[in-house]
């Protein structure tokens, strides 16, 4: 079966999954986290019955101060870098132990979450190993708040060309961040898996269903999931919604799916939102000049246009 | 009653894994270790073994996977050397204090640099302080026995820590010796399928992993060191059950001519027979010479190794590896701090030798006797046979 046509039960306003949420309330991420939001829909969706795997990192801490846990699934966090590999195993351990009659007698999802940091860095080479293996049951999810937020603001492969972090800071010989933001869903897509897709909270719908459908097909999937955090992008706490829409409107983080190799883009935008409109909610922006504005403006728009053409040459 | 037959050593190893009816194995290529792995790869590949077999990108990953397998409540392997377990360092730390009770061979394999395929310690030793379970295999049958016992050991309710077990790299893992395969009967006595006390359970979900901070660290590292003394006598009651089924008795210390023995080595791994033969030779020249081989190094096994150096005068310690900067190498530092304060007092020196593969050999054994035995006192642990 194409991993198109791999049925899942579609989360709908009407059957929004009810009952008591997967991340239990409680935890201590900041006030308006994004991410945590994102995670919380993310594990509602799937109710309890998979494993989770976290990579350390600020849904990792503000989860699990020992003895509480906000997990209601089973979870497992071993280090920093390498949530994919410890996936691979407990992914392999629930595939055999039922091959051999000692386990479940269902597919046990497995769902590594890491943040920008835990992936497109220091954990790149333990993801690419795994996405690579074919694991039957694998979803990483990659929650994207764009630069090392739970040691303190320091900028990561996945930070945006311009934003001021503390390690790209902004001073007469620096204007924020040099680099261009990794491409981590084109490289998970190379790996020739048959599900890559990314998301936002701000379209919890789209979201919940990524996930769902992530786990309904059998392979490795990767979630590229928009974590706007307030508190490393010096933004008031009430707009990590708002940026989420802006990111979309502006073409910045635009929502598509690649499913066995082939694009579809989920919310087309033809009129862009100036990218100033999300800039000016974010501190982490602030020196942008005009010029830099272009400048940015000019590559999103680029880069947007690319996979507009990829999804009209090889469509779902 | 198993059947003796000639195979490589490593193979042997791959053998009792196979035995041990394994769940999974995550490993990555590494001489001298690769036998291992890829004869467990062909188990799997022509079905012998029903595992899982991962075949990671790096040995980071391979212990990561370990320690995500055996959380999921699998039997689970790998093996390495060198600096592949330096690369795994970070993930040796976390296993035991997850109470993954995973097994990893280790062909012992010098450290970099310079870069060096060749056997010494210097890998295990890097991971000395750990919480693993370490044990120390002299020849072939060894190394398969041991692997057995590393499963019964670590899997054991009381225990749950991950063990590994040591077999020199090449000297040991390359040769072809005469070993008794067992029985899959026998093993299966000996080893019952692993049932975790605690797992990654969908119907009983528990957080293995969380943080922990100042107010409770201190009691995770304790309660970490109060099982590693707990397993103690669980390692022994595992190897007379061993011997039970098996009819080869382990200690966790082999002596060797100690009832009146002057001066006693003190070493660990496959350099024993070299030395066993230095000391016949020496017993027949008529001097009081002895030897004592650590097969336990972790937990140290204080109580046996103060019993077997009880009568010594002298007492040599013998190390595989340098600890830079210091007076005193690894089990130099262990043997004295062990001496000091007890009852005894013999003299303590401490050599290094066979770095890097450099042969180890008779005359070097008889050397370390006669400094041993010499009034000469020594200042600092003396790497032996240096090129001038």
């Amino acid at each position: 079966m194409r991993a198109a046509d791999v049925p899942f039960e579609k989360v709908t306003a009407k059957n929004f999954p009810k009952g008591p949420d997967s991340l239990a309330p409680g935890h201590r991420a900041c006030q308006g986290c994004g991410e945590v939001l994102a995670l919380r829909l993310l594990l509602k969706s799937l109710g309890t019955e998979f494993i989770a795997v976290s990579a350390t990192g600020c849904m990792e801490v503000c989860t699990g101060p020992f003895p509480q846990s906000a997990w209601r699934m089973p979870w497992i966090h071993v280090a920093f870098e390498n949530a994919a590999a410890v996936a691979s195993g407990v992914e392999a351990a629930t595939h055999v132990l039922r091959r051999k009659g000692r386990g479940y007698d269902q597919r046990i999802p497995v769902v590594a979450v890491a943040g920008d940091g835990g992936t497109a860095d220091i954990g790149l080479q333990a993801l690419s190993g795994a996405l690579e293996r074919y694991h039957e049951n694998f979803v990483y999810v990659c929650l994207d708040n764009e630069a090392y937020m739970n040691t303190g603001i320091q900028r990561s492969s996945s930070t945006p060309f311009g934003a001021n972090t503390t390690t790209s800071p902004v001073g007469s010989h620096s204007k924020g961040q040099y680099t261009w933001k990794k491409n981590m869903p084109a490289i998970a897509a190379a790996h020739g898996v048959p599900y890559v897709a990314t998301a936002n909270p701000a379209f919890h719908l789209d979201l919940m269903n990524k996930i769902r459908r992530a786990v309904a097909i059998k392979g490795p999937a990767y979630l590229h999931v928009y974590a706007p955090c307030p508190t490393g992008w010096r933004m008031k706490p009430e707009l990590a919604i708002e940026s989420g829409k802006l990111a979309v409107a502006t073409r910045i983080f635009p929502l598509y799916e690649v499913i066995d190799g082939n694009y579809v883009i989920n919310r087309k935008v033809d009129n862009p939102t100036p990218i100033s409109e999300y800039f000016k909610i974010q501190g982490r922006f602030r020196h942008l000049k005009e010029d830099d504005i272009s400048t940015i403006t000019n590559r999103v728009n680029q880069d947007y246009e690319r996979l507009v053409a990829l999804s009209e040459r090889f469509p779902v | 009653m198993g059947k003796r037959i000639g195979i490589e050593v490593s193979l042997a190893v791959s053998e009792a894994v196979k035995l041990a009816n394994t769940d999974v194995i995550a490993a990555y290529p590494i001489t001298p270790q690769t036998h291992i792995v890829e004869h467990l790869s062909e188990l799997v590949a022509d079905g012998s073994l029903d595992a899982a077999y991962i075949p990671v990108e790096s040995e980071h990953s391979a212990m990561s996977s370990c320690i995500g397998s055996s959380a999921a409540g699998a039997r689970t392997f790998t093996a390495t050397s060198s600096q592949g377990l330096a690369l795994m360092n970070e993930m040796i730390y976390i296993a035991p204090i997850l109470r993954t009770p995973i097994v990893l061979a280790i062909a012992n394999r010098a450290l970099s640099a310079p870069i060096n395929i060749w056997n010494d310690h210097s890998d295990i030793m890097s991971v000395r302080d750990a919480g693993w379970i370490s044990l120390f295999a002299e020849n072939g049958q060894e190394a398969l026995d041991l692997t057995l016992l590393a499963f019964r050991i670590g899997e054991d309710p009381a225990v749950s820590l991950p063990v590994n077990v040591n077999l020199d790299g090449f000297t040991l893992s390359h040769f072809i010796e005469p070993i008794i395969i067992p029985d899959q009967q026998e093993v299966d006595k000996f080893l019952p399928p692993y049932k975790p006390s605690l797992q990654l359970d969908i119907k009983n979900p528990i957080s293995i992993g969380l943080l922990g901070g100042p107010e409770c660290y201190t009691e995770s590292r304790k309660a970490a060191d109060d099982i590693l003394e707990a397993s103690v006598p669980v390692i022994k009651k595992a190897f007379d059950e061993f011997d039970k089924v098996f009819g080869r008795k382990y200690q966790v210390v082999e002596t060797y001519c100690i009832e009146d023995a002057e001066t006693v080595i003190v070493l660990m791994g496959s350099i024993a027979e070299t030395a066993m033969t230095t000391v016949d030779e020496l017993r027949a020249e008529g001097k009081k010479v002895g030897l004592v081989r650590i097969r336990l190094w972790r937990p140290f096994p204080r109580t046996e190794l103060l019993a077997a150096l009880s009568k010594a005068k002298n007492v040599a310690v013998v190390d595989r590896h340098v600890v830079l900067g210091s007076d005193t190498s690894a089990v130099g530092m262990e043997i004295k701090s062990l001496l000091y304060g007890s009852q005894l007092n013999p003299k303590v020196t401490n050599y290094v030798l066979g770095l890097g593969g450099r042969d180890v050999t008779r005359e070097e054994f008889r050397y370390i006797f006669d400094q041993a035995a010499s009034g000469e006192a020594q200042v600092r642990c003396e790497i032996v046979g240096v090129y001038e």
